[in-house]
């Protein structure tokens, strides 16, 4: 009997080394005349053990990792005879840190063959279409709406009542639009889920079809994400060809099919009216609102646009029903979130687990602190419009309203962790100089307000009459706080702000030092 | 059966060419909103977007010249001039400056002469800031010609430059 291995073709994974493993593993069986069967999987999201191997047993899977291409010989050797190896960590599932968490949208991904239909259906795959399509419209509206569901993509805003507007939107054509544009630093789960579960994606979609009546559906992504613009054109292929896409979908009298779109590098695409702009074929500069996508949207017409994450959720939804789905969470954040910890971490990855878990916990706990084994001293959450927060707050839960009430905010559930020779005049610089690269252009306090952030910032850092230009830096934000139109400009005073206030010694030397001066 | 996704090292391109340009133009102009696509693809087989393809595509799209220069200026990827011949981005987000990413672009900067954004005097490397590969859990972050590597350090980096210096 030949053996079942896995291994993760996940960008991640490859970037440390994943396909020289997987080659190291066929040829070294090859030679030593032993039957294998290589399943390049999605990741677990346990980044520190990529690559990772695992091999199927009676028993369930069990994992090796890192293993590099020299492990390559000894892993074979022990798995042909069963022995014990320095890189085995025991049943995959029973890894604490996988073990800790909640995996409804992640259930599958690292698990399956993400070119596999067959395997998606096996796993549980499109039972949430086949009830979404018993229920029609109003049901699966209501579902949703149950669930709780808020968009994942950082704004919060209930997935269903934004279904029910387009849903009752009077026009020949609507869309759905998949917001994959995910350019916050920190966050990878967009990525991971398109590279590893993309019938999830599709079947979200579909769904989301179905509830509005829109027969196209495009997945916007970025040209950062080769490898996931790949997995979902594949998966795009084979599930028409299963006649989950195109006319009739699983056999009903509905129509939906997709596309995929790649855009150009440009972060601002990521706010909704600008990636409409983008996909339409001109310059991704925001949309003034009204009238919003759901009424006129993608090429005028009433248009759904979600976050990867939101759709991807729906399938479970369906599937398991709104309750299932609500019961885990705090306050108006229901279900769970995909967190992205990443940065100077010892364990970074992917951690889905319902809202409420504490900002300690995340960063101390299950990220064991830095890999630098310096002091944690920053954590940006959000993206590079989110707060930086301090030790302070580490108490923190994640949960929207939680983190608005401390001037910060969970956006996309990245959470990017600095050791102590963090230097926040610089990331506060760095918050300045991302906006004036990526402003799209339209209002003066975001495309001339960066520009002077810097300037302004840097003077700081040289020591030129600090504190009146820290008030200028705060009256600068407060500028653009209140004065751009989108949350580009409109945000990028969370991680400035937030490096003034709890990080003011960074800004200020310190008093002693000033008296020792004068 | 496994397939193994072949990692794409050094990029060949065609010389700009009406005929092959017009060619491409056409195959991709029917889809709708499909200016980033023609783009895209354009870029793909000469290796930039030329100057000569923009009253192209504008005729084939129906825009004006200045509204298909409007989106090639718009757009971070898009090339005015052929890259060198090796492309090394190095992220430059805030995972990658948490995990130590500041000094190895500096580093990159040294070793090859010239700062991010450039391409250095004997074409063989352009050296480019990128913002996020998505790899943000095995920081720090480049990409050589397409390839991904992470948990970048100074040997690895060495290991790159020196591979696109070749
Ligand atoms: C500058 C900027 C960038 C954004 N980037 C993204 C992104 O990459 N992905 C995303 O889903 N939403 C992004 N958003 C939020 C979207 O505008 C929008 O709220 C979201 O796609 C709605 O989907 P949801 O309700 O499912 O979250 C961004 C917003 C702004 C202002
Ligand atoms: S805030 Fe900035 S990115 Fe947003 S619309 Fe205004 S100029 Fe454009
Ligand atoms: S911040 Fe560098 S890969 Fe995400």
């Amino acid at each position: 009997m030949s053996m079942r291995l896995f291994v993760s073709r996940d960008a991640g994974a490859i970037a440390v080394g994943a396909d020289e493993v997987a080659i190291a593993l066929q040829q070294a069986a090859a030679k030593r005349g032993v039957a294998i069967e290589i399943v390049r999987t999605g990741s677990r999201g346990l980044y520190w053990l990529e690559p990772l191997v695992e091999i199927a047993t009676p028993q369930g899977r069990i994992a090796f990792g890192p293993v590099t291409e020299a492990d390559v010989p000894s892993l074979l050797d022990a798995l042909a005879s069963n022995t014990p190896h320095l890189l085995r960590l025991g049943a995959t599932d029973e890894i604490p840190w996988l073990k800790r968490q909640t995996r409804l949208t992640f259930a599958r991904c690292g698990v399956i063959d993400p070119r596999s239909l067959d395997d998606y259906r096996a796993h549980g795959g499109y039972k949430g279409l086949e009830r979404a399509l018993s229920l029609g419209s109003d049901a699966i509206l209501n579902e949703v709406t149950a669930s709780g569901l808020r968009g994942r993509g950082g704004a919060g805003f209930p997935t269903g009542i934004k279904w029910k507007t387009v849903a009752q939107a009077k026009a020949d054509r609507k869309f759905i639009v998949c917001n994959a544009d995910e350019g916050d630093s920190g966050t990878f789960a967009d990525r991971m889920i398109m590279e590893g579960d993309p019938f999830l994606v599709i079947e979200g979609m579909t769904i989301a079809g179905i509830t509005v009546g829109a027969t196209k559906g495009y997945i916007y992504t970025r040209s950062e994400y080769p490898h996931a613009v790949e997995a979902m054109k594949a998966a795009i292929v084979a599930a028409r060809r299963g006649g989950y896409l195109g006319s009739k979908i699983g056999g009903s009298t509905y129509d939906f099919d997709l596309e995929v779109r790649v855009g150009a590098g440009a972060y601002v695409c990521g706010e909704e009216t600008s990636l409409l702009e983008s996909l339409e074929g001109r310059r991704g500069i925001v949309r003034a609102k009204p009238p919003l996508p759901a009424h006129h949207g993608l090429f005028g017409k009433p248009t759904a646009i979600n976050n990867i994450l939101s759709l991807a959720a729906i399938p479970f939804i369906l599937a398991e029903g709104a309750k299932a789905y609500a019961e885990y969470g705090m306050g108006r954040s229901r279900g769970t979130m995909p967190i992205q910890l990443a940065g100077n971490l010892r364990y970074g990855g992917l951690f889905e687990t319902a809202f409420g878990v504490t900002l300690g916990e995340l960063v101390d706990d299950i990220g064991g602190g830095t890999f630098t084994g310096r002091p944690v001293r920053a954590v940006q959450v959000g993206g590079p419009l989110g707060a930086y927060f301090p030790r302070a707050l580490f108490d923190t839960p994640f949960d929207y309203e939680a983190f608005t009430a401390r001037d910060g905010l969970i956006g996309h559930g990245g959470i990017v962790v600095f050791d102590d020779s963090v230097d926040m005049r610089k990331q506060a610089r760095f918050a300045m100089e991302f906006c004036a690269i990526e402003s799209c252009g339209k209002c003066t306090p975001c495309r001339i307000g960066s520009t002077r952030g810097v300037e302004t910032i840097e003077k700081i850092i040289r020591g030129e009459r600090v504190s009146e230009n820290l008030a200028l830096v705060e009256d600068l934000c407060n500028t653009m706080k209140f004065g751009s139109l989108c949350a580009l400009g409109g945000f990028t005073p969370y991680p400035v702000l937030s490096a003034l206030r709890h990080f003011r010694e960074d800004f200020v030397p310190a008093p002693t030092t000033l008296q020792a001066a004068e | 059966m496994t397939t193994v996704y072949e990692p794409s090292h050094e990029t060949s391109h065609e010389p700009w060419d009406e005929t092959r340009g017009a060619e491409i133009i056409a195959e991709h102009s029917k889809q709708e909103g499909a200016t980033l696509v023609v783009l895209h693809a354009l870029q793909e087989a000469f290796g930039y977007v030329p100057e000569a393809a923009i009253p192209m595509v504008a005729q084939a799209l129906n825009l004006s010249r200045a509204e298909v220069h409007g989106v090639v200026t718009f757009y971070h990827d898009f090339r005015h001039k052929p890259a060198g011949r090796h492309v090394l981005k190095l992220c430059r987000a805030e995972a990658c400056q948490a995990a130590g990413g500041d000094a190895l672009a500096a580093r990159a900067e040294a070793k090859l002469g010239v700062p991010l954004g450039n391409t250095t005097a004997d074409d063989r490397v352009t050296l480019e800031p990128i913002y996020c590969l998505g790899l943000c859990a095995t920081a720090p972050s480049a990409m050589l010609d397409g390839r991904l590597v992470g948990r970048l350090d100074e040997k690895r980096l060495d290991a790159l430059v020196a591979e696109a210096q070749r």
